[in-house]
């Protein structure tokens, strides 16, 4: 039986979304299962189609499978999905077979698509790239298969918001619904009240995933007590943090539980009309949130009247020009105003006088995506993940120089040493760990022995950190500390909204600073050096007066990147100022070239290269470097056949 | 509802609602501010009014913060005053340091600011921002390099004058305030009212100068200078020389310009008159026609300007006749050089106005005379007080003398144009005359007088139940022109000011806008009116001779070619 057989638009919403006494045909359990791909008639082959899937190749992957398919002639399904959360393993290309679970690979690239497809078509499975296959219960596993679950980056988690994605078609509306989806919303719109919404979350112990961890009861809860004839929903996915990608993914991969969880809070906070505001720059978050916004409509689950409850929702996706600062939540509402996106002082809080002066919640697409789970499961079953203080699970993006890059949902209790180690992986090549980077650029950079510290909102404030959106970047001996500094408060300095002194002017002396602590004039005046050892005795003194002074929490927060190395890499800087020296090789100015006598043929190479003439010798003599006029680019390092050049 | 705060061990008195620096500076505690401005939304952008409240992690602005009960407050910490000072030192390491030859030397509120906090040095180096000084518009210089981005501008921009025209671009270290586009102030929908000079704290906007070529003129032999001065300058200029705020020095500044060396020195209040006369003239002939109702008044440029941009549709409303300064401008190059036996080119025509939009109306191409402009140089309130400084005036030892003949002799009518709602007073006086042939009976228009932004009111002259409307600020013009439009209201003539309160708070006055020092200057206009014995234009005797000998009689073809002009849709990006 094929799923157009039995199945229509009608059929779904009156036997699955509305009749909840489960008393189901097995013709019509075998539909669901057919739809949820469960079991399959013929082959079907799933590829990640992502962004991150795409960046990797997976669309050439995708016309390579099609080629093949049409070639041998052999009937199979293409379901394009999200992504599964293993990005460095992109193009991931499963394939599933009629009585088999479900086989992951990893690394698909156009020219292994022959064997793989040839291979498992005949019922082998190669050796090679193979992540490991589904738990089914329906059917046998296939023999010395790891199971999915068992790899190292899949074991430590626990995926609620994370579940579907890379797993099922994002833009299929049947197959979401199918999988038990738009279930929970119906039951809070026709089970419950807006209070009891409220009190089931707040029972939970959900908290705000945008950085603060805000009790998200307790902030409808006060949006609530604001009497106003309307309120407004806003899920915020202007997500801009470097090394953070987990509110793009989950759109991309899974939009349906986003505009569920929507549904749901703004159901709770007593408003008909909610805003998705996702930045620019993620057009395939953009295109699949409109295509599934579409669905829901023509099923009826968004508009007026709701499947016939007498709620209405109405939700209206808006994208921001891409500034950085869109993402604070009174700036993002300016910006939903038409107006330019600065911040505002609070209080009054959104809560109070938001979008269009009407009371408004922002909560960011990850807290949304697990509401659906908390009426699903309840919220014991929620409350029972985490810790005592945080519960539930946190998406963490993790990339750098680790081996397993992506986006892991853990529960909290975890320890960050279990994060880079354990799923990560840990570092690239042997590489000696250095650091690991939490929370974007207004993140704290950690040394191993921080590493220790157990994931959790209270824990981490302990030791003044924070969680941010959840991006981690990790780096190795190879990474200059100072560096990565100057990088963040560029980045500041750029994003900043300009409106506060503290923080526009200040961010533009720090990274000024940081600028002359890693640049080496050749020919540097005393009054030069002066000013920069003025500088760096003022850097930290400046950063304390930005962190309580500025305007919102981005100017707040903005000199932490500093604070955290000079804290914890003080002797990079030492090396920097007094030295003149980087350990890691990465400043260019400070590097200083040389040629190592007995190696060098005298080819001439690099003194035709050097662009400021400082190679001298005689042609199939050793050729010599004058230190005081390299300029440390490197040119030479890379044109010299005979490896006679190297970095002191 | 009162409760009791803590400031500085000090329990004060604090109102629920209110802002803590509401609470400190009702209770005499002076705090610190650059970008805060009275009556609008604080933005809490610079972070001067910082103070420490005991509980919290950062510090607090308090232009923002609400005051709440459980406060206890410390507005000069050692920790707090650092802050101010660190901030104001980082503003002022991308700020020039060229005091010495800025336009506001001696009156920059960021100079008095690091007086204040004790600033000696600058502690913070490095790379500033290099902007291009935008002197493309006929009025106002913009100098970015000099912009604090304090968001005052573009709040009063935006908030009162209504147009929009300044906002900030761009971010992070290279925001600034500019033009929709980033384009030069005279292609943007700028409308030249000078508000944003009034309120900015350093030097980034100040108005285009004519003095260099004014002085030159002056020493040149061959030319005549007459130079009249508006209304509302001779209750002004009083403030600039320490004297009391809304004195009328009008006979002392008759001395000091002829001490200066100007040949004539007459009084724009003539001309007011004169255009009243038009205007009555004008507004019956229209009335009786009922046609173009209601008419706006054409005297501020700004609004002028704003019409021509925003609603061309609208513009057969406007009244033809010129404004007081370019009516002068057109006697003195017509009627007064041929009775002086002068030609036209001869003489070099100075305004003093408070008013910047005035210098983009002098040079309006409909405000020249066969290629010759009416008014050549058109000062400042600002601007004649530095000249009666550089050329060494002791203004307190001056014996008072009267303006020239003949146009020196005003009515007080004419007077009254400095403040909001005169020109509407001034018109009804001579509109009662002219329409029913009698003088009116109470001079005083109460409900003109009013500080409103919106002003409406019915007035019966003779048959005609007329409706009249004042509006200053120009944003309030806006509900005007939609209600007009959708027919919902019933008026014959409106009045429109761009500046609130009209010309007395007008963007050429003194610095900064003093709200009480505003009220003392149209408290002595209406003084004058008061005392003064021919309070309506009509009865201007200089006026009749004018028409007598000259002009013939209001509306002849006469004024039609000197006094009236036309006005065309302007095509700016909005």
């Amino acid at each position: 039986m094929k799923p157009t057989d039995l199945f229509s638009k009608e059929w779904l919403i009156k036997r699955i979304l509305l009749d909840t006494s489960e008393s189901l045909s097995s013709e019509e359990n075998e539909m669901l299962a057919l739809l949820r791909h469960d079991i399959v008639e013929q082959p079907v082959i799933y590829i990640g189609t992502s962004s991150c899937g795409v960046v990797a190749g997976a669309l050439k992957t995708l016309d390579a499978i099609k080629k093949y398919l049409e070639k041998h002639k052999i009937e199979t399904r293409i379901v394009e999905v999200g992504c599964i959360g293993l990005c460095s393993a992109e193009p991931i290309v499963d394939i599933q077979l009629p009585g088999k679970p479900r086989l992951s690979f990893s690394n698909v690239m156009p020219s292994d698509v022959e064997i793989l497809l040839g291979d498992l078509l005949h019922h082998t499975v190669p050796a090679n790239n193979i992540i490991g296959q589904f738990r089914s219960k329906l059917h046998e596993p296939w023999s010395n298969v790891q199971f999915i679950d068992e790899h190292p980056f899949f074991k430590y988690q626990k995926r609620i918001v994370l579940i579907n994605c890379g797993i099922s078609d994002p833009i299929n509306i049947e197959e979401y619904i199918a999988k038990g989806g738009y279930r929970s919303y119906l039951k809070a719109i026709t089970s419950y009240t807006p209070e009891k919404v409220c009190q089931i979350v707040d029972k939970s112990g959900l908290r705000g995933r945008g950085g603060r961890g805000f009790y998200v009861g307790a902030k409808w809860k006060i949006a609530r007590e604001h009497s106003s004839d309307q309120r407004y929903l806003i899920c915020n996915c202007d997500e801009s943090d470097p090394g953070a990608f987990m509110n793009r993914s989950v759109i991309e991969s899974d939009p349906h539980l986003v505009i569920e969880g929507i549904a749901i809070a703004a159901y709770a906070i007593g408003a008909t009309k909610a805003y998705i505001h996702i930045r620019k720059a993620y057009e395939k978050a953009i295109e699949q949130m409109t295509i599934a916004l579409e669905q829901a409509s023509k099923y009826g689950l968004t508009g007026n009247n709701i499947l016939g409850s007498g709620v209405n929702m109405n939700i209206v996706l808006r994208s921001s020009a891409g500034a950085y600062i869109s993402g604070e939540e009174t700036a993002l509402i300016r910006s939903i105003e038409g107006k330019r996106a600065t911040p505002n002082h609070k209080p009054p809080f959104p809560t109070q006088i938001g979008l269009f002066e009407k009371p408004t919640v922002v909560n960011n697409v990850e807290t949304l995506a697990t509401l659906p789970a908390i009426f699903n499961m309840g919220p014991q079953w929620y409350a029972e993940h985490g810790t005592a203080s945080s519960k539930g699970t946190k998406v963490f993006s993790i990339s750098g120089r680790v081996k397993n890059i992506g986006l892991i949902e853990i529960p909290f209790g975890l320890s960050l040493k279990q994060v880079v180690f354990d799923i990560a992986g840990g570092t690239k090549d042997n590489k000696v760990f250095k650091a690991l980077h939490l929370g974007g650029p207004s993140g704290f950079s950690l040394p191993e022995n921080m590493l220790d510290t157990v994931i959790d909102f209270e824990e981490l404030e302990k030791q003044g950190l924070s969680i941010g959106l959840g991006g981690m970047v990790v780096m190795d001996e190879d990474t200059c500390m100072v560096d990565v500094a100057r990088f963040f408060i560029h980045f500041m300095k750029k994003e900043s909204c300009g409106k506060c002194i503290p923080c526009r002017e200040g961010s533009r002396r720090m990274s000024d600073i940081i600028d002359n602590i890693t640049r080496n004039l050749s020919y540097e005046t005393s009054f030069e050096t002066l000013e920069r050892f003025k500088g760096v005795m003022q850097l930290e003194e400046m950063a304390e007066i930005i962190k309580i002074t500025s305007l919102c929490g981005l100017g707040k927060s903005a000199p932490n990147p500093i604070l955290s190395t000079l804290k914890w890499f003080r002797e990079e800087y030492e090396e920097h100022i007094f030295d003149r020296k980087c350990r890691a090789g990465v400043c260019q100015s400070l590097r200083k070239y040389y040629i190592d006598a007995d190696k060098c043929t005298g080819c001439t190479a690099c003194e035709s290269k050097c662009p400021t003439n400082a190679i001298f010798g005689t042609p199939l003599n050793p050729y010599y470097i004058i230190e005081e006029k390299c300029i440390g680019c490197g040119i030479c390092y890379d044109v010299c056949r005979f490896s006679a050049i190297f970095v002191k | 509802m009162f409760f009791d705060i803590e400031v500085n061990n000090k329990i004060i008195k604090a109102r629920q609602g209110e802002t803590i620096l509401q609470a400190l500076s009702r209770n005499g505690i002076k705090v610190p501010t650059l970008c805060y401005m009275e009556d609008f939304t604080p933005t809490g952008a610079c972070r001067m009014c910082v103070v420490e409240v005991e509980g919290m992690n950062d510090l607090a602005p308090a232009c923002s913060h609400p005051v709440e009960e459980w406060m206890k407050i410390k507005t000069h910490s050692p920790m707090v005053v650092k802050a101010r000072k660190t901030n104001l030192e980082l503003l002022l390491a991308n700020h020039p340091d060229d005091c010495l030859y800025c336009v506001r030397n001696g009156n920059c509120e960021l100079q008095k600011l690091a007086a204040e906090l004790d600033v000696k040095e600058r502690r913070f180096v490095g790379k500033r921002n290099k902007y291009k000084t935008d002197p493309s518009s006929p009025s106002i210089v913009h100098e970015p390099e000099k912009c604090i981005l304090c968001g005052r501008c573009v709040r009063i921009c935006e908030e009162v004058i209504g147009v929009s025209t300044l906002e900030f671009v761009r971010r992070g270290d290279s925001t600034s305030v500019s033009t929709a586009n980033e384009k030069p102030l005279n292609l943007s929908n700028c409308i030249t009212c000078g508000q944003c000079i009034m309120v900015c704290p350093a030097s980034a906007f100040y108005e285009k100068t004519h003095l260099p070529e004014l002085q030159e003129s002056l020493h040149n032999p061959k030319l005549h200078t007459v130079l009249h001065y508006s209304p509302a300058i001779s209750v002004t200029l009083a403030e600039e020389f320490g004297l009391k705020a809304g004195k009328d020095i009008s006979g002392l500044l008759n001395a000091a310009l002829r001490k200066i060396g100007f040949n004539r020195v007459f009084d724009t209040s003539f001309a007011a008159d004169l255009n009243i006369m038009e205007l009555a003239d004008e507004f019956i002939k229209r009335l009786e026609a009922d046609q173009n109702l209601p008419m706006f008044s054409s005297c501020c440029s700004s609004w002028v300007k704003f019409i021509e941009q925003y609603s061309p549709e609208m513009l057969h409303h406007l009244s033809a006749c010129k404004s007081p300064q370019q009516m002068m401008g057109a006697i003195v190059k017509s009627y007064y050089a041929e009775s002086e036996n002068l030609k036209p080119e001869e003489i070099y025509s100075v305004s003093v106005m408070p008013c910047t939009a005035k210098k983009f109306e002098a040079q309006r191409e409909e405000m020249t005379h066969k290629c010759i402009t009416d008014v050549d140089a058109v000062l400042t309130t600002r601007e004649l007080a530095k000249l009666i400084r550089l050329y060494g005036i002791d203004f307190h030892h001056n014996e008072p003398e009267l303006p020239d003949m003949p146009m020196g002799t005003r009515s007080s009518a004419g007077k009254l144009y400095g403040a909001s709602g005169g020109l509407t007073e001034a018109l009804i006086r001579t509109l009662h005359y002219r329409i029913t042939s009698k003088e009116i009976t109470q001079f005083k228009i109460t409900e003109a007088r009013q500080v409103k932004g919106r002003k409406e009111f019915k007035f019966k002259i003779g048959q005609y139940e007329l409706g009249f409307a004042i509006i200053s600020g120009l944003v309030n013009v806006k509900d005007l022109l939609k209600d007009i439009k959708e027919g919902k209201t019933n008026l014959h003539f409106v009045e429109v000011m761009a500046c609130p309160g009209g010309c007395i708070n007008g963007g050429g006055q003194p610095i900064p806008a003093d709200p009480t020092a505003v009220k003392a200057r149209a408290k002595t206009l209406y003084e004058i009116d008061e005392k003064d014995s021919i309070k309506a234009s009509h009865k201007n005797p200089m006026v009749l001779d004018l028409y007598q000998m000259f002009l013939k009689e209001p509306g002849s073809d006469k004024c039609k070619t000197l006094l009236h002009t036309k006005y065309t849709p302007r095509d700016v990006l909005l």
